[in-house]
Formats: C-alpha cells, structure tokens, sequence
C-alpha cells in the first residue's frame, strides 16, 4: 500500500469515526419485505419522522438521531444475525416490534451479550411485541415495551364489555399460536371474574394466515347463538373474518386488538361498520389541538389518508431523548437507568415506564369502527371513508397489572 | 370443545353450502392450472400470480369502465401477456428440460410481486364487489347466501362445462388434444405446434386471471394473494389426477367439503381438535394420494 492510498484510508476512517460518535443510531429491526412487510414498513415511516421531530427540536446532547432499517423477513433466526451486524456497526439501541417470537429472541441475545460485554451495553425498545412475559417472568434491566401488553388490552377490552348487559353469549376465535392462546386464555379468565353470567359457548383456534374462506367459522359462530366474538386476529385473518361474518349476517360484535393496523380498515371496508370495536393505545380524534401540527406534518410526508397510530415508537423515542438528557450520557447502562420510573406528557395525558418491569403505563381506548365524517376528521389507516369513534377511554393507572418482575439491576 | 354447539341440521345445511361453494371457488382458480399443468405438463409456479394480476387489472378497470367490462378485458390482457410470456421466455426454458421451466416460473412469480408491489404499493387495494351484485340472495335459517358467492358459483360451473365442450367437442379441441400427445404427428399434418402451445398457455393463465378478477373482491386483493394461493391449486390438480378436468373438479369439491366440515365437526384425535387443522388436510389428503394413488382421482398417467 502506498502512502497516498494509506492517508486516504485513514481519512476515510476518521470521517467514519466522526461520523458515528455525532450520531445516536437505532437499528429498526422488523420485516420490511414478505407477508409483513407493509406493517413493517409503516413502522419505519413513523420511526424515522420521530427520530426527525426529535432532530428539528436539535437532537439529543449535541448529536442527532438516525435510524437504520434492517429487514428481518419476521424470523427470529435472521433478526439475531442483524442484532449482531448492528452491535458490530457500534449501534447501542435496537427497536423491533412485530411478533413476540422475534422479541423474546432478541432479549435473550441482549442479555447474554451485555452480561459479556459490560462496557458495550444494548437498550431494546420494544414497541409491538405484546407477551406479557416479557415484563413479567422474563423481565430483562434491557428491555422496554412501550406498547400495553396483550393482558392489558384485555383488561381494558373486558372492562369495557363489563358496563354493555346486551352480551350475553361470547366466542373466542383466535390464532393457533401463543399470542392467540394468550389472548383465548386471558379472556376466558377476565370475563369469568368480570361477567360470571356471561357464557363463553365456543373457543376456536385456526391456523395462522391459512385460512382463505371463514364461512365455515362464521356458520359455526352462528349456530354458537354467540353475541360477541373477541379475537386477537390481525392482518387478513381479521379483515377475511369480518366480511365473512357480513356476507352470512352474522349479527355479533367483534372485539380486536388490531382493526386499526395497516391494509385492515381497507379490507374490512363496509363489513366491518359499527361492528369491530379495537382496544389501542390510540385515539386519533381525540388527538388535542397541541398535537394537530404533528399530524398534518405526518400527512403530508407520508399521504394524506395515513394515520400515525403507532404512538409508542414516537413514544419510544421521546423517553430515549429525555433519558440521555437526564443522564447526561449516552451510554445505554446510564440510559436504561434514567428511563426507569421516568413519566412523559403523552397526546393522551401522562405515560409512566414503571421501574419494576420496564412496562409503559399509558391511557388505552376502546373504539368502534364507523363511517368518518362530522366529528371524526381522522380517517382509519388507508381509507378517507371510514374512523374511530371513542366508547370509553381508561386511564393509565387503571390499565396496570401486577407484576411477577424481579428486576436484576447491573 | 365442551362449550362448542352440537351439530345440528341447521349447522349441516349451511356447512355443505359452504364447502360446495369454496370447492366451486377452488375450481375456479384451479381449472387454468389444470389445462396448463396436466395438459401441457408445465408446472407452473406462477399461476397464482396471474391471478393476481387478473385481480389488481380487474381492480383498475372496474374503477375506470365498470365490473363487467373488467370481467372480459382483464383476462384477455392477463392472457396476452401469458402467451408473451410462453413464447419469449418459457418457451426457451422448455428446451432445456422441467427443471429450467420450474426455476423460470419461479422466478417469474417473484418478479410479479415485485412489479406489483412497485405499482400498487403493499398494501390492499380498495376492490370491491359491484352494487348489482352485492347482497343476501337468500335466506338458510339464520344465515344469509350472498348472492355474489352465487355468482362465483356460475361462472365456475360455465368455465367447466366451456372448458369441457372446447376441448372434446371441437376442431381446435382436438387439435390442442393432440398437440399435447402427439406434437411431431400433429404437425406433420400441418398444424403450427409451438402456436398452439401459446395459445393453451394464454388461456391458461387468462383463467387464471378470470378467477382473480371475480375472487380479489370477494376476498382481499393484495400483494400477498399469490403466495397464499399457490399452493393449494396444484393439490387440486394432482388430486384430481393429471390430465383430467373432471378430477379437478371432483377434487375441489372433495376439499372443499372436507374443509369445512372439518371446521363445523367437534372431531378431535387425542384432544386436538380437528378444525384446528383443517385448512391443513387438502395437504394431507394430496399426501396420501400421492402414496395410494400417484395418478390421482381420474388421471390418465402417472406424472
């Protein structure tokens, strides 16, 4: 090597060097291509623009915030490749949230890989994935959800169905994998404590993402005599659920957790109206006037009929931003320990990351899906026709659980 | 299951309306794979991408000149660009054997959804069923019959009887027919081989597209429609048998009915209930006929 193509190099390297130290960079670890690649991607969009909200106000000590994608294809196995990939890059935050399968991968990587490398410490912020363990039995000091997790909703869901005397009879359809059982049992469990008089007649569990036809389910819900379905199916499993139910008529309510993500508003279409109420950490008309700048800046980068409802990574972000503030640092040990018990003003009112098990308490919503217009400027996700309008909203401090967390601080 | 409904006749009426409806609906997206697969003995892994096609043209064209229109424009468009396909790609592929036919509708299928994607984003499209037809046709205890599903259910039956009389009641038939057996015969007589391959190709996938134009409103039409139907069409076809329009179409029907009885039966084997599984068991019963029986229901040969 000659001297010239040594000082280049060398140049090349400081650049990079200074580079990476004026940055804090968060590797976006979530499927961007494949079956979940539109969910993923809408993450993203909305990562990035907090991460730009965040810069404009003039970033975080002096440095800025860059997001860098890295597609998963929703395995486990290859998210644990990138994991490594981004520790390798000297990236020290990692945000995921799509299955709880490639979370609960993930955390056991960070913990093994920050108990051998104490001085290189990665801070996972979890904004989707919804096991409840996560913040309980296998709660980590590295972990943050700032998502409710699936007990919570079905709290929240439960205590909303708990005031309406009409159900009477209630069917659990649901996903064959532990998310759909989580949901099947945590709902079995809240409505006998809630509603003894109410009458689970059928539990159901279908494949997941194979079912192309739901008249057989829809005719065995039917002749259950059930008044209500819940279920935690997502994606086209719900949005084929519904207008099967529509196309028998089918006179039930559903219960979701995810009526309002990215392609189901869409899907759901005409089907769906005055009958599928979702429980989520967002409430897009009852956005306050504050936050209406936000929005608009949102709509205008990404399309006017998209909706930003995953609230939790603008969420994820601001704590990040406030806790390296707080710290002084950016180092993710002095990060992780200012985050704990640290409360921001959400959109919604006060959201607090309970120091025991690293869960954000946050205000939750039940909403039923219904024709836009009046009131309700903000259209679903995707569509100008259709929006949420508000049943019942539940403070955070009621939507908390106990924990079983026995929290080990390094 | 102890909560779960007793079967009653109510459950079993509506059940084999809507397992004879799906079957009808497997047929449908499966009889341009049966000419394509059994006649031609290409096996064609972008067959559902066709049918995704056939769906995002029938979506822009029913928002530009109607539903109906959409319904004859969109699989000639398909089929034009499936006879392109057979005869400036496939057609190559061919001559060096089944395995570089394989790799070259594999790969098309993939190209597909990535066109798709780039000109229709990845989300779904708003496509929806026309007003004409949108609706309760009838009523079965509780339950209402839409008359769409009908609808599908007709056109189903039109393309068996029309594929049926095309290909054993006239000249271009036979033609076909024999193109497909006897290739060196046939064009000794004259008759332009590699053409009619083209042609069997096209129709084929025009089909197929037919099928995505009538099923991607009654279902969700979206950039991961193709992957989640490939499948189950060839089990139609090797099910029905290789070669035999009557086969597919026995078969739909048998998995569709299997299916969703599978569903409305409490049936469980060891405590695993049944409906659990039943979208699994067209992969099972493909399985075990592949064992028993390679030929499948009514095939004339063995592959």
């Amino acid at each position: 090597m000659n001297s010239r193509a040594a000082a280049v190099l060398a140049f090349a390297a400081a650049i990079a060097a200074s580079s990476a130290s004026a940055q804090v960079r968060i590797a976006y670890i979530d499927p961007l291509s494949g079956a979940m690649g539109a969910t993923g991607e809408h993450g993203l969009h909305e990562l990035e623009f907090a991460a730009e909200q965040a810069n404009a106000k003039g970033g975080v000590l002096g440095q800025k915030i860059e997001i860098v994608p890295m597609d998963n294809k929703l395995s486990a196995q290859e998210s644990l490749i990138l994991l490594k990939s981004a520790i390798d890059q000297g990236i020290r935050y990692v945000s995921q949230g799509n299955g709880s399968s490639v979370a609960g991968a993930l955390i056991d990587a960070i913990n093994k890989h920050n108990e051998r490398n104490p001085d290189q410490t990665v801070v996972f912020l979890n904004y989707a994935a919804v096991d409840p363990d996560f913040t309980n039995d296998k709660c980590s000091f590295w972990h943050f959800r700032f998502d409710a997790n699936s007990d919570m909703k079905m709290e929240a869901l439960t205590s909303h169905m708990q005031g309406d005397k009409r159900i009477k009879k209630v069917y659990l359809l649901n996903q064959d994998y532990s998310f759909g059982h989580q949901v099947a049992k945590a709902a079995r469990a809240m409505i006998a404590a809630k509603r003894p008089d109410v009458q689970i007649v059928g539990e159901e569990l279908h494949p997941l993402a194979k079912v192309k036809d739901f008249a057989p389910y829809v005719a065995k819900i039917q002749a259950s005599g059930a008044d209500s379905v819940i279920t935690g199916n997502w994606g086209n499993d719900l949005a084929l659920l519904v207008k099967a139910a529509r196309d028998a008529n089918l006179n039930v309510n559903f219960y979701t957790y995810y009526a309002g993500t990215v392609g189901v508003p869409q899907a759901m279409g005409d089907a769906g109206v005055e009958r599928v109420k979702v429980v989520s950490y967002w409430n897009a008309n009852g956005t306050p006037a504050s936050f209406q700048p936000l929005f608009e800046a949102y709509k205008k980068k990404y399309g006017a009929t998209s909706d930003p409802y995953s609230q939790a990574l603008r969420s994820s972000v601001e704590f990040l931003v406030a806790a390296m503030k707080k710290a002084g640092s950016t180092d993710p040990a002095k990060v992780a320990r200012a985050m704990e018990g640290m409360t921001l003003e959400g959109p919604f009112g006060p959201m607090t990351m309970r120091a025991e098990d690293h869960q954000l308490i946050q205000p939750l919503f039940v909403g039923t899906f219904v024709k836009a217009g009046g009131s309700l400027k903000h259209a679903a996700e995707g569509t100008t026709d259709y929006a949420f309008r508000l049943e019942q909203k539940i403070d955070g401090p009621a939507t908390a659980r106990p924990t079983t967390c026995k929290m080990r601080r390094p | 299951m102890q909560d779960a409904p007793a079967l009653n006749l109510e459950l079993v009426l509506v059940s084999l309306l809507n397992g004879v409806t799906y079957g009808l609906l497997l047929f449908m997206l499966s009889s341009g794979l049966t000419l394509i697969f059994s006649m031609m003995g290409v096996l064609n892994f972008a067959h559902a991408s066709f049918y995704m096609l056939g769906a995002y043209f029938g979506y822009v064209i029913s928002t530009r000149v109607g539903f109906f229109p959409a319904l004859i424009l969109a699989p000639l468009l398909v089929g034009a660009i499936g006879a392109v396909v057979e005869r400036f790609g496939l057609r190559r592929a061919h001559a060096s054997g089944h395995v570089s036919e394989l790799l070259f509708t594999f790969g098309l299928a993939i190209v597909i959804e990535e066109i798709v994607h780039v000109t229709w984003g990845k989300t779904p499209v708003p496509y929806r069923v026309p007003a004409a037809l949108d609706g309760p046709l009838f009523t079965l205890y509780s339950s209402t019959f839409p008359t769409y599903k009908a609808f599908m259910m007709a056109v189903s039956v039109a393309m068996l009887a029309a594929l049926y009389a095309g290909l054993t009641r006239t000249r271009a038939g036979l033609v076909i027919r024999a193109a497909l057996s006897r290739p060196d015969m046939v064009e000794a007589l004259g008759h332009n081989v590699p053409r009619v391959f083209m042609l069997v190709f096209g129709g084929g996938t025009a089909l197929a597209a037919l099928a995505g134009v009538i099923g991607g409103n009654a279902f969700i039409t979206e950039p991961g429609m193709a992957a989640a139907l490939g499948p189950i069409v060839f089990v139609v076809v090797v099910v029905g048998g290789l070669g035999s329009l009557t086969g597919a179409f026995i078969a739909s029907l048998l998995i569709g009915i299997v299916q969703t009885f599978a569903v409305s039966l409490d049936y469980s084997i060891q405590g695993m209930s049944l409906s659990r599984v039943a979208p699994v068991l067209p992969y099972l019963i493909m399985v075990a006929m592949l064992i028993a029986r390679p030929r499948g229901l009514m095939g004339t040969r063995e592959s």
